[in-house]
């Protein structure tokens, strides 16, 4: 049994279904403050929903979650969830898209665009953006929300090189505050020395 | 709470963005409601007899118009999860769906309803009273339409299951909404017609934001 007291994030004998199918059985890590987790595995074997069970989105059928030594199935877990969509209206121009998000987080969304070099889109309606800039904006919203726990799912689709390299610098000094990162990927991500879990 | 407003105000930028699919509830409630005087004749003592009905039904169909998107983008896009882990409850968010939809909805209804009326040979007496129960009536129709739109979220064809859903459950709102007018119009007191609006209203503005949060979780799960 590992010690869990210095533990960010514990997951203990953690089982989950997906609709008839049982994807997560019996699961338990820890990640410690700071720490990094890279979740591997073929499609379909889980990892969507192991980072929707860590969010608090999807109620786990067996087993606890706990962030910072709470529950986060009554706390709710203070987590900045990217999903495989970016959660961008293309309706609101890319400034207006993180306003919601810099509400919640205190964060500073200027700043934020500024780190993922997306200030010159700042005004545009986020419908003309490619899809990587849309995916950079739903990585901007990560440092607005200014959450301990980074989720994150496929988080370099649709990225270039450079912005791959950013990436790597953003979740490099989010750990050394302190914070998790757990991601799901199939491409080589510039995560340092992650732990893997392979599912 | 600063976080419930700036949601609020994000619905509502959007809603302003896509203008078209606003106006587009407004303009089938004053041309369905146009249709009437084609079908039935002009003559205005059938027409002023039907008028309450008529704008009634009207305004209950052009409120399902906007439902089907009302969560079903953020589903379609992702939002849905963020809004979700957002701190609101669940039941918070649904809330802010239901007064974006009123505001974006209710209000414009509320606004065309008086020179639909007018058209439609109403008693002019009558059209305060008619107004006076739109008011409730629409708010009542965004928060059963919010909990239905919830309910559907995710499933085949929801959009063709949401009236099926939310149509019986708006009967009451109809019944006490057309007979308040109907009084006035007769020259009696709209005033218990008019109190079981208001009760019905009292009684979906708590249970009908709870329900749809449920049914969000559910969906995202």
């Amino acid at each position: 049994m590992q010690n869990f007291s210095q533990a960010g994030l514990r997951v203990a004998n953690l089982s989950a279904f997906r609709g008839e199918r049982l994807v997560l059985r019996d699961l338990s890590f820890a990640v410690p403050n700071g720490g990094a987790l890279l979740l591997l595995g073929a499609n379909g074997s889980g990892k969507s929903t192991l980072l929707r069970v860590l969010a608090g989105l999807k109620r786990p059928d067996a087993g606890q979650v706990a962030w910072r030594g709470q529950d986060v199935q009554e706390q709710g877990a203070p987590a900045a969830y990217l999903g495989h969509l970016d959660a961008v209206k293309p309706g609101l121009t890319a400034a207006e898209n993180l306003a919601l998000a810099a509400r919640i987080g205190c964060g500073d969304a200027a700043e934020a665009m500024a780190a993922l070099d997306l200030s010159p889109l700042a005004d545009l309606p986020a419908r003309l953006l490619s899809a990587g800039q849309k995916r950079r904006l739903a990585l901007a919203r990560l440092l607005v929300l200014r959450a301990g726990l980074w989720l994150l799912d496929e988080p370099t689709l649709g990225l270039d090189a450079a912005s791959v390299a950013r990436l790597g610098q953003l979740m490099a000094a989010h750990r050394a505050a302190g914070g998790v990162v757990v991601a799901a990927t199939h491409l080589p991500l510039p995560l340092g020395d992650a732990a893997e879990l392979r599912l | 709470m600063t976080v419930f407003w700036a949601l609020l105000l994000r619905e509502l930028r959007l809603s302003v963005r896509h203008g078209a699919d606003t106006l587009a509830a407004v303009l089938f409630f004053v041309l369905a409601g146009a249709l009437f005087p084609l079908a039935i004749g002009p003559a205005p003592e059938t027409l002023s007899r039907m008028a309450p009905g008529i704008v009634w039904v009207c305004a209950l169909l052009a409120a399902l118009l906007p439902l089907d998107r009302l969560f079903g983008a953020d589903f379609d896009d992702g939002s849905l999860d963020q809004l979700l882990l957002s701190g609101l409850p669940a039941g918070a968010v649904a809330a802010v769906k239901a007064l974006a939809h009123w505001l974006a909805t209710g209000v414009p209804l509320l606004l065309a309803a008086g020179p639909l009326a007018v058209m439609l040979q109403l008693h002019p007496a009558a059209v305060p009273v008619l107004l006076a129960g739109l008011v409730p009536g629409t708010l009542v129709l965004s928060l059963f339409g919010t909990l239905g739109a919830a309910v559907v979220l995710g499933a085949r064809r929801g959009g063709v299951l949401l009236p099926l859903l939310v149509l019986p459950l708006a009967m009451p709102v109809l019944i006490f909404g057309a007979a308040a007018t109907e009084a006035a119009a007769a020259g009696g007191t709209p005033r218990p017609h008019l109190l079981l609006l208001a009760a019905v209203l009292a009684g979906a503005l708590p249970l009908c934001p709870l329900a749809a949060g449920a049914a969000l979780r559910e969906a995202a799960e």
